[in-house]
């Protein structure tokens, strides 16, 4: 390969919270990918009949996997209200210092709000499994 | 007329020219998974109870299976335009960068068989 111009390292930038959310936008991404695969051996399990489905939701009620489900639902309440932002800067919105200043606090209330609401749901009495 | 050699064209200088094409899949997978992801979670962390009858009869009715199938396909290649691009940016060694990709792109094609499969499989035996 042809030597090419390289853009100047992070380090040389000061860090905004534009910076934060987006390298969060990443790590969530690639939780959710880890949470993905959960969900199809998830599904797997239950399409492989009700010992197996038995087998995966005593696993899932542990307590390491009650909360690595509580942390995929605060990535994918981040990822989702981060993609919001996103596409609302891909229509041209919000680019202005001040409105994406605005809009990260009101992603990260909003993911964590969400969170709080999925975790009750998921951990709350009666259901069963984790 | 382009003043540029055929050997130029090949020499890896310049644009791809189909760039957009992923950045626009990866918006239109995320606009179609943004109602379906809130449907699912919703829905399942709602089941009255989560027991095996009840999580494959709630798989099995209606249009859930189609949903779920496209869920599990669109949240794929939502992963895989992700993935390709943090791989991409943090792996400069092309050989490595090269294998690193082959695998994702692998597992991510077995867990969209699997996943589409273990839907069927739950609902064609439900629903029959």
């Amino acid at each position: 390969m042809p030597e090419r111009p390289l853009s100047p390292h992070l380090t040389v930038y000061k860090w905004t919270y534009a910076m934060t959310l987006s390298i969060l936008h990443r790590l969530s991404g690639i939780a959710l990918c880890l949470a993905l695969i959960g969900l199809i051996v998830w599904l797997s399990a239950a399409a492989a009949g009700p010992a197996a489905y038995a087998a995966a939701m005593s696993v899932l009620a542990s307590l390491p996997f009650k909360a690595l489900i509580a942390i995929a639902l605060l990535a994918l309440c981040f990822h989702f209200a981060n993609g919001l932002r996103h596409l609302a800067w891909d229509i041209g919105w919000g680019y202005e210092r001040a409105q994406a200043r605005r809009s990260a606090v009101l992603v990260v209330a909003a993911a964590l709000l969400a969170t709080v609401a999925c975790v009750l749901l998921l951990f709350r009495a009666g259901a069963g499994g984790p | 007329m382009s003043l540029r050699t055929p050997l130029g064209r090949v020499l890896g200088y310049g644009a791809a020219h189909d760039g957009v094409t992923k950045w626009l899949q990866q918006r239109v997978t995320a606009i179609a998974l943004a109602p379906l992801s809130v449907w699912l979670v919703l829905a399942l962390l709602g089941l009255p109870t989560r027991d095996y009858a009840a999580v494959t009869a709630w798989i099995a009715l209606g249009l859930h299976p189609v949903l779920l199938a496209l869920i599990v396909l669109l949240a794929l290649w939502h992963a895989w335009l992700g993935i390709e691009v943090v791989i991409e940016d943090y792996e400069a060694r092309a050989g490595l960068r090269s294998l690193w990709l082959l695998l994702c792109a692998f597992a991510l094609a077995l867990l969209a068989a699997s996943g589409i499969y273990a839907v069927l499989r739950i609902a064609l035996r439900s629903g029959a």
